[in-house]
C-alpha cells in the first residue's frame, strides 16, 4: 500500500447514522461500516468480521466496541482488535468528520482496491 | 388417639412453633389452624420490601399451602375465631366452621392503634399490619398524590419509605420532638430525621393532629391543632399496636394489656396457651420477632409435656429502610448513676452512643455503622465487665486487643454463643456447625438448614462473614450470576429495581443501578430493553440499537448477511391467494430457497437486506404480516384440523390456535414464544413439547406449558384443566404475562418454571382469580402499544437507514 495524498469524499451526514448505529458505506467488492458512537466518535472498518464474514455494521454498539452479529466476537472501534479471548483484527479506514460531513479517503480506498 | 391442637390466628409466632413441634414429634397432635387473613403464613417482618416494591408477596411465603399438606394440617383460610366455648372445649368461626380442641393456642396477635380523630372512618385512611394494607397502599400510590403517615416510629417511617419508593409525596407527622424516641436518642433521632429528608420525605415533628379532613366522602388531608392543613390522599395511621385480646376476654381469660399467660406460657385456663404479641409476660408485651420465636420454641416444648420457661427477653431494633443503618438495643435514657461513650463523625454521619452503668453496656445506639451492634448487643445480654476494654470499646470489636483490621475478624472473634440472626435465635456456633457438619458452601444452604438470615436479613453480612471464615476461599460469596460484566447485579435485582425506583430508560437505569460501563454491552443492553419494554409499556420508547439486529429489521440474519422472511399464517392455515403471492414474490426477487419450517409456516431464505421493505410490500398485499419469526416474542400456534376435518376431533384446535395468535402476536417475551393447540390426546400438533400447549378433549381444554424440544428435550407440565376456550385463553394470556414479569431475558418458559417453581405458577393462575386477571389485564393493557405490524411500518418509510447503504462508491470510484 503506497502512501498518497488524501483525497477527502463525502461518504454521508452524522445525523445519517444513528447515535450508537452503524451504516454501510459500498465501495465495489469492499463494504466499509461506518460507526457513530454515543459520543457521536465516527469509525471505519470493513464490514467483515475475520472470524466468518459477518458484517459488523449489523451489530450492537458499546462503547467503542462492536459486538458481531453472527458469534458475538467483540472488535476495539479503535483499533479494529478482537478483544477477550478472540484473535483477529478489522481493516480500518481513514475518516474524518467535518461539521456534520463524514469524508472516507477516496486514495486510501482505491490503493486497497489495487492491492487487493 | 391423637390429642387435637387448635391454633386461632396464623402468624410467625405460631408458624415457627409448629416448626418447632413438627421437628421433634410430627404425630403428637392432629392440627387445625384458623386464619382470619385469606392467604398462608408469611413473614410479616417484609411487608416493608413489598411495600417499596424490592420483593413481591410470593418472595416471603413461609409456608405454602404444600406445607399444610405434608403435615397433615387443616389451615381454614379467612376464618375469624367468633367464640371459644371453654365448657365443651370448642371454638367456632364466624363462617361457621368449628373444632373441638385437647389443647387451643391463641395467636391473635396484635391491632393497630387508629386514633379515634374526627374523621378516621373516611375512605383513604389505612393502617400498616398485613398485607390487605399494602396492597391498598400500592393501589393508592398507583395514582399518585400525597401520603399523610401519622406516627415517626419504627412502621411510620418503613411505610413512608416504602411509600415514596413508590413515587408519592410522602409526609411524616410525629407526636414527639424526634423520631423513633422510644428507640433513639435524640441526637440519633435528629440524624435519622435528616436522613428521611433526604429522601424527599417531609418530617413534621411535634405534630398533633386534630382532625383529618374529607372531601365527597374522601380523605383530602389532615389539619394540624396549630392550623395548618396538609393535603392527602392517603392517610396511613401507624402509631402502635396493641394487643388482640377480645376474643379471649369473650371467653372470661385473664387478660390484662395483652393475654396473661405464665412462664409456661399458659393462659389462667390451664389447656390454653397464648402466643406472641397477643400475649403479656411479666407485665410485657411484645412486638418484635425475636422474643416471639423464643416464646414459640418454649411453647413447643410444653405442649409435648415438657417443662420450659420463657424467661422474658432483650430486644434490639434495626430499622428496614434501604441506605439507612441504624440499630439500637437496651435503655439509654439518661440517669445519675450513668454513663455514658460517644462517638460522633458528622462528615461521615455516623453517630453510636454506649450507655454504661457500674461498667456494663445497658444501651447501645449506632447510626450510620452498625456493623458492631450485635456485638455490643452481645456484651449487653451478658452484662460483661467492659473496664479493660473501656477505652477503644466505641470504636467496635476490631479494635480490641490489637486485632487486625480484616473485617472478618470481627466475627472471627465473637464467642461461639454470640446471637448472629436475632430474629431467629441462632448463634455462631450453630451455624458454623452446619456450615462443617452438612457441607454448606451458599448463604441459601445456612437459610436452609438453621433459619439464621432468613427472617428479615439484616445478618445476612455476618452469616456470609461466617461462611468466609469458616470455608476461607472455598465461600463464593456471589451466589447471583450478575447480568453481565456491566453490573454485579442479577437479573431478578435489576428487575426489581427498575420496578421499585421507576427507572424508565436505558441511561436511568445505568445511572442509578451504578453501570461500570458508560453504555452497557451486547449482553446487557438487550435485557434491559426488555425489561423496560415490558416493564413500561406506552411509556418507554423501545430502543431499536440495543435490539440484535433480527429485531432491529425484523428478519433473521444467515451466515452470509442476507435475510430469511417468514410472514404469519395463522393458526398455519393459508390459501391459494396467499401461496400464489409469495411464489410470485420469491419469482420476482430471485430468493434461492424457500422453505416449511417446524412452526408450520413458509420461510423465504436468501433476501438481500434491501430488498426487505419492497419484499413486504408485496407480501402486505396478499395481507401478509410479519411472522416475527426473528423475535423474542410469540412466534407460532401450530394446530391440527381437529372438528373442522378430524374424525377424532373433540374441539376446534384451528380457530383456537388461530385465536391465541392473534390475541398474542406482537407480544415481546423474555425468549421465544412456541404454542401449539392439538384437538385430541393424539396430539398431532405436538403440543406436549411447546412453551405453552393445548390438548382438546370432550370435556374442554388440558392447559399444558414448560415444555422444550431444542437443546433440552422435555415434556410439558399440566397447568390444569378448563372447561370452555374463553377460559383457555384467558389463562394462556395470563401465564405468559406472568412468564414476560419474570422471566429472566433469555430464559424459556420451561426454565423459568423450573426457578419458580410450579406449584406456585398453577397457584397464581389456576386457583388465585385476582392474580390470574391482574396478568390479563396487563398483558392486554401492553397489547395496545405491541400490536403494530413491524413490516407495513417500515414499508412506509420507518427505520429507512437500516435498510439502505449511506453511499455506493463503486460508479464514483470508476469516473
Amino acid at each position: 500500500m503506497k502512501a498518497t495524498t488524501a483525497n477527502w469524499i463525502l461518504v454521508g451526514r452524522l445525523s445519517d447514522i444513528p447515535k450508537r448505529g452503524a451504516r454501510r458505506v459500498k465501495n465495489g467488492e469492499v463494504t466499509i461500516a461506518v460507526f457513530r458512537t454515543a459520543e457521536d466518535r465516527i469509525f471505519a472498518l470493513e464490514d467483515r468480521c475475520p472470524h466468518k464474514q459477518g458484517p459488523l455494521s449489523q451489530g450492537i454498539i458499546h462503547g467503542d466496541c462492536v459486538t458481531c452479529p453472527l458469534h458475538n466476537w467483540v472488535f476495539s472501534l479503535e483499533t479494529g482488535e478482537a478483544q477477550g479471548a478472540d484473535e483477529g483484527r478489522i481493516t480500518s479506514f481513514p475518516v474524518k468528520l467535518d461539521g456534520d460531513d463524514i469524508h472516507l479517503d477516496l486514495n486510501f480506498l482505491s490503493d486497497m482496491r489495487k492491492s487487493a | 388417639m391423637k390429642q387435637k391442637l387448635v391454633i386461632i390466628g396464623n402468624g410467625m409466632a405460631p408458624g415457627r412453633m409448629l416448626e418447632h413441634l413438627f421437628d421433634m414429634d410430627p404425630e403428637a397432635f392432629d392440627v387445625t389452624i384458623f386464619n382470619a387473613e385469606p392467604r398462608v403464613n408469611y413473614n410479616r417482618l417484609m411487608l416493608s420490601p413489598v411495600l417499596s416494591g424490592e420483593k413481591t408477596y410470593s418472595d416471603i411465603i413461609t409456608h405454602d399451602d404444600g406445607w399444610y399438606d405434608d403435615h397433615g394440617v387443616t389451615l381454614h383460610k379467612s376464618a375469624r375465631v367468633s367464640t371459644i366455648d371453654r365448657e365443651a372445649k370448642k371454638v367456632t368461626a364466624e363462617n361457621g366452621v368449628t373444632a373441638d380442641y385437647d389443647k387451643l393456642v391463641i395467636a391473635t396477635g396484635s391491632l393497630p392503634i387508629m386514633i379515634p380523630l374526627p374523621g378516621h372512618t373516611l375512605d383513604g385512611v389505612l393502617v400498616y399490619r398485613d398485607l390487605d394494607d399494602v396492597d391498598k397502599m400500592l393501589k393508592a400510590a398507583r395514582t399518585g398524590g400525597r401520603a399523610v403517615v401519622i406516627g415517626g416510629g419504627l412502621l411510620g417511617l418503613e411505610a413512608a419509605a416504602g411509600l415514596r419508593e413508590q413515587g408519592m409525596e410522602v409526609s411524616v407527622l410525629h407526636l414527639m420532638p424526634t423520631l423513633m424516641e422510644r428507640q433513639l436518642d435524640p441526637t440519633a433521632g435528629h440524624l435519622l430525621e435528616d436522613a428521611i429528608a433526604d429522601r424527599d420525605i417531609e418530617v413534621i415533628t411535634e405534630a398533633n393532629t386534630e382532625k383529618i379532613l374529607e372531601k365527597d366522602g374522601k380523605v383530602a388531608g389532615v389539619l394540624l391543632d396549630d392550623g395548618r392543613e396538609i393535603e392527602a390522599t392517603i392517610v396511613v395511621m401507624a402509631v402502635g399496636i396493641r394487643p388482640s385480646t377480645a376474643l379471649a376476654a369473650s371467653a372470661d381469660i385473664e387478660c390484662n394489656r395483652g393475654i396473661v399467660v405464665g412462664d409456661d406460657m399458659r393462659t389462667s385456663d390451664p389447656d390454653i396457651y397464648a402466643l406472641g404479641e397477643c400475649s403479656e409476660h411479666r407485665g410485657l408485651c411484645y412486638g418484635l420477632v425475636a422474643p416471639l420465636y423464643e416464646m414459640a420454641k418454649v411453647l413447643s416444648e410444653n405442649l409435648l409435656g415438657g417443662r420450659a420457661e420463657y424467661n422474658g427477653s432483650v430486644t434490639a431494633t434495626k430499622l428496614k429502610v434501604t441506605g439507612i443503618d441504624l440499630y439500637s438495643a437496651g435503655d439509654f435514657a439518661d440517669d445519675e448513676d450513668r454513663e455514658e461513650i460517644v462517638l460522633r463523625d458528622g462528615m461521615a454521619g455516623i453517630y453510636k452512643r454506649l450507655v454504661l452503668k457500674d461498667n456494663r453496656i445497658i444501651g447501645a445506639v449506632l447510626y450510620g455503622e452498625t456493623s458492631d451492634g450485635p456485638w455490643f448487643f452481645d456484651l449487653l445480654k451478658k452484662q460483661t465487665d467492659i473496664a479493660p476494654m473501656r477505652d477503644t470499646l466505641i470504636f467496635g470489636q476490631a479494635y480490641q486487643g490489637g486485632a487486625p483490621l480484616d473485617p472478618t475478624a470481627a466475627v472471627a472473634a465473637l464467642p461461639d454463643d454470640a446471637e448472629i440472626c436475632g430474629c431467629n435465635g441462632i448463634c455462631k456456633s450453630q451455624i458454623t456447625t452446619a456450615i462443617t457438619e452438612k457441607g454448606l458452601t451458599s448463604l441459601d444452604g445456612v437459610r436452609a438448614h438453621t433459619k439464621a438470615s432468613s427472617s428479615c436479613g439484616t445478618c445476612t453480612g455476618l452469616v456470609e462473614q461466617l461462611l468466609t471464615v469458616t470455608l476461607g476461599d472455598g465461600y463464593k460469596p456471589s451466589a447471583v450470576t450478575p447480568v453481565c460484566g456491566c453490573t454485579d447485579l442479577g437479573h431478578d435485582d435489576v428487575r426489581h429495581l427498575i420496578r421499585a425506583k421507576s427507572l424508565k430508560t436505558l441511561p436511568a437505569v445505568m445511572q442509578a443501578l451504578e453501570w461500570k460501563t458508560s453504555c452497557g454491552c451486547a449482553k446487557c443492553r438487550p435485557a434491559l430493553n426488555y425489561y423496560l419494554v415490558s416493564e413500561w409499556p406506552g411509556e418507554y420508547a423501545d430502543d431499536y440499537q440495543s435490539r440484535f439486529i433480527n429485531e432491529r429489521v425484523h428478519a433473521n440474519i444467515q451466515k452470509d448477511g442476507t435475510y430469511s422472511v417468514v410472514p404469519r399464517m395463522w393458526g398455519g392455515i393459508t390459501s391459494a391467494a396467499e401461496l400464489r403471492k409469495i411464489a410470485d414474490v420469491v419469482d420476482k426477487f430471485d430468493i434461492p430457497t424457500v422453505k416449511v419450517t417446524g412452526g408450520q409456516r413458509i420461510d423465504m431464505l436468501g433476501v438481500r437486506k434491501e430488498d426487505l421493505p419492497a419484499i413486504w410490500a408485496d407480501l402486505g398485499e396478499a395481507g401478509f404480516v410479519s411472522g416475527h419469526a426473528y423475535a423474542k416474542g410469540l412466534r407460532t400456534v401450530k394446530t391440527c384440523v381437529g372438528t373442522d376435518w378430524c374424525r377424532f376431533g373433540t374441539q376446534d384446535s384451528t380457530g383456537l390456535g388461530i385465536r391465541i395468535e392473534k390475541f398474542m402476536w406482537g407480544a415481546w417475551t423474555p425468549a421465544k414464544v412456541k404454542m401449539a393447540v392439538s384437538g385430541c390426546p393424539r396430539n398431532c400438533s405436538e403440543a406436549t413439547c411447546k412453551d405453552v400447549g393445548v390438548i382438546c378433549v370432550d370435556s374442554g381444554f388440558d392447559i399444558h406449558f414448560a415444555g422444550a424440544a431444542g437443546l433440552d428435550i422435555k415434556g410439558t407440565e399440566v397447568l390444569g384443566h378448563v372447561k370452555t376456550e374463553d377460559e383457555a385463553l384467558e389463562h394462556i394470556v395470563a401465564l405468559t404475562q406472568m412468564y414476560r414479569e419474570q422471566g429472566h431475558y433469555l430464559e424459556r418458559i420451561y426454565k423459568w418454571a423450573k426457578r419458580i417453581g410450579l406449584d406456585e405458577i398453577r397457584r397464581q393462575i389456576m386457583e388465585d382469580i385476582d392474580a390470574r386477571q391482574g396478568y390479563f389485564d396487563r398483558f392486554v393493557f401492553s397489547q395496545k402499544f405491541a400490536q403494530v405490524d413491524p413490516w407495513s411500518e417500515r414499508v412506509s418509510g420507518k427505520d429507512k437507514h437500516e435498510f439502505m447503504p449511506m453511499s455506493d462508491l463503486t460508479l464514483e470510484a470508476a469516473e
